[in-house]
């Protein structure tokens, strides 16, 4: 969908055989290259289907084909936005969700790191954890709502021991399978090269490991922005953007619900750029293969 | 270059290998294995795929300690891997998240040397195997011979007394494996330190190694040892060279040519042209049509 907005240039990546010591391309000696303006670097034609979605749904609401109240107009939507954004409503309700959000990623997100290395340094670790937690894994993270909420409560706390949860799993299960998929290859090379077990953690296999790692954290981002959306309906004290989606049905106003929509998948979409962002700048050029 | 290449020799005395087998006998993988390699020597293992030759190397490097028999390396027994035997598989394995010259500075980590050291033999070394202009090249941007010379680059930035080879070109094109087996017999001539290849290709072994021991497969064994007396820069061409070659391709044609004997025999036959069955022609069910 996006792919043409991160073409990566591929200038880098001719490979010549050359045995003369001359002609290596002016890129291997880390030479900058200029960006084209943002009218062509972008590829528009990507929101010719939305702009036809919101013409047609204008259109429509114009026409009153619909004699529903249920129907809003674009124009409603926009001015609910604007109402929203001017009164502050929209940014207590947002950084409540994202303060929320980023707690339970973090803790999540260490908690993982530590469990899934343990998971994968250790053959005992694996071996006595393992079963437990990929069985764990199975279980729909919805499931724990109703124990979490009576130990926790239906406040932040209960939100964020969810969230943290949501993080939790994927990080660990991609970090422990990250380590243990390290090629056996590499190992020996770094024997040969007498390296000391912390060497060999620190130069091989955490390097090796990294992409797998970075995909967990990715999909814990992800995973824990979905979940506070269902945390807030789910845990309905408090407030946040899901709350205001829930207020927005249960008052039948759809200009608000819609409003709401929006927001989360603009904050989604925010959050997605800024996972690639990070996985361009520490995966350079070094791997052929994108992640995504 | 340096004032002092030293190299060591080695003596592989008896050395047997075997791996257990599911529900079965133990798989033979190497047997009585023994040989004395001179220091600075490059001798060339010749065998077909599966003849062990790749585990004997692997042995030498003290990457696998789990054999019978002693490997003896400058006087010492082999324990485990050490900075003088350097090794280069047939597969590059460089690390894909690092430059050329970073992968070469990884081969330095635990070499006593400062840091202005290192650079410089990285350096000297990028510069040794052609790739000056490439230090700053991932991987993944090299072509196979490029990466493998980065390989032979890292195996020899120790210094180490000992290089093993393990199939090194085989995984590169036919252009190419000329190339860098031109390369490596120039660096041999340089460093004059001691080599031990193991190819399948009958051509490489004896274009580069002073002998060429030939092993046989099922167990791993060593058939016979040829020494090569040609001067460098070898001639393919030269029919001493041509000789060799044919007498070593004879020794594994044998393993499997035994219709030879009954087509002699059939030549004998014709002078007489009598009805005489040879003694030793296959029965008439086993009989092959020569297009």
């Amino acid at each position: 969908m996006s792919l043409a907005l991160f073409k990566r240039s591929s200038q880098s990546q001719q490979s010549a055989d050359a045995s003369c010591d001359c002609g290596a391309p002016a890129s291997f000696r880390r030479a900058a290259q200029p960006r084209r303006p943002l009218l062509t670097r972008v590829d528009w034609r990507g929101a010719v289907l939305p702009v036809i979605a919101i013409v047609i749904w204008w259109a429509v609401s114009e026409a009153h084909v619909v004699k529903s109240g249920l129907l809003v107009s674009p124009a409603q939507v926009l001015a609910t936005a604007w109402q929203q954004i001017e009164s502050g409503a929209l940014l207590k309700a947002l950084s409540a969700s994202l303060a929320r959000e980023a707690s339970g990623f973090v803790i999540g997100t260490l908690g993982g790191l530590l469990l899934g290395s343990a998971l994968g340094f250790s053959r005992l670790a694996t071996r006595m954890v393992g079963p437990s937690f990929d069985t764990f894994k199975q279980i729909s993270l919805f499931a724990w709502i109703p124990l979490i909420s009576v130990w926790f409560g239906l406040g932040d706390a209960a939100k964020v021991v969810f969230l943290s949860l949501a993080a939790l799993l994927p990080v660990t299960a991609h970090t422990c399978d990250g380590i243990h998929a390290v090629p056996r290859a590499y190992i020996e090379v770094a024997r040969a090269f007498r390296y000391s077990r912390w060497q060999l953690i620190r130069a091989v296999i955490l390097p090796a490991a990294l992409p797998s790692i970075f995909t967990g954290i990715y999909l814990a981002l992800i995973y824990s922005w979905l979940a506070t959306l269902g945390a807030e309906y789910l845990l309905v004290a408090g407030s946040g953007i899901g709350n205001t989606l829930i207020d927005g049905s249960e008052q039948f106003r759809m200009d608000l619900v819609l409003f709401g929509v929006i927001v989360v998948g603009v904050t989604g979409w925010a959050l997605n750029a800024l996972a690639r962002a990070v996985e361009r700048a520490i995966f350079a050029r070094r791997f052929q293969s994108a992640t995504r | 270059m340096t004032a002092s290449t030293l190299s060591d020799s080695i003596d592989i005395l008896h050395v047997s290998k075997r791996y257990a087998q599911q529900g079965g006998a133990p798989l033979a993988v190497l047997d009585d294995i023994s040989l004395r390699v001179r220091a600075g020597e490059f001798v060339s293992v010749l065998g077909s795929s599966g003849c062990g030759k790749s585990t004997l190397l692997r042995l030498i490097a003290g990457l696998d300690t789990d054999y019978s028999g002693d490997i003896v390396v400058a006087g010492d027994k082999v324990r485990d891997t050490s900075l003088e035997r350097g090794i280069v598989f047939q597969d590059h394995r460089l690390f894909p998240w690092l430059t050329a010259s970073q992968n070469i500075l990884a081969a330095l980590r635990n070499a006593p040397l400062s840091a202005r050291e290192k650079r410089e033999a990285v350096a000297e070394h990028i510069a040794l195997v052609g790739l000056k202009g490439f230090e700053n090249a991932y991987p993944h941007q090299l072509s196979g011979g490029m990466a493998q010379r980065v390989a032979i680059a890292r195996g020899l930035v120790n210094r180490p007394r000992v290089l093993l080879l393990d199939e090194p070109f085989g995984a590169l094109d036919a252009l190419t494996r000329g190339r860098l087996q031109n390369e490596l017999q120039r660096i041999w001539e340089h460093e004059r330190i001691t080599m031990i290849l193991v190819t399948h290709d009958v051509d490489e072994a004896l274009y580069l190694g002073e002998r060429v021991v030939t092993m046989a497969p099922r167990p791993g064994r060593i058939k016979r040892i040829v020494d090569v007396a040609l001067p460098r820069p070898r001639e393919r061409n030269d029919p001493r060279f041509i000789r060799l070659r044919d007498e070593v391709l004879a020794d594994f044609a044998e393993q499997d040519g035994t219709r030879r004997e009954p087509q002699e025999d059939r030549d004998d036959d014709r002078p007489n042209g009598g009805t005489r069955v040879p003694v030793a022609s296959p029965p008439i069910t086993e009989w092959r049509l020569a297009w």
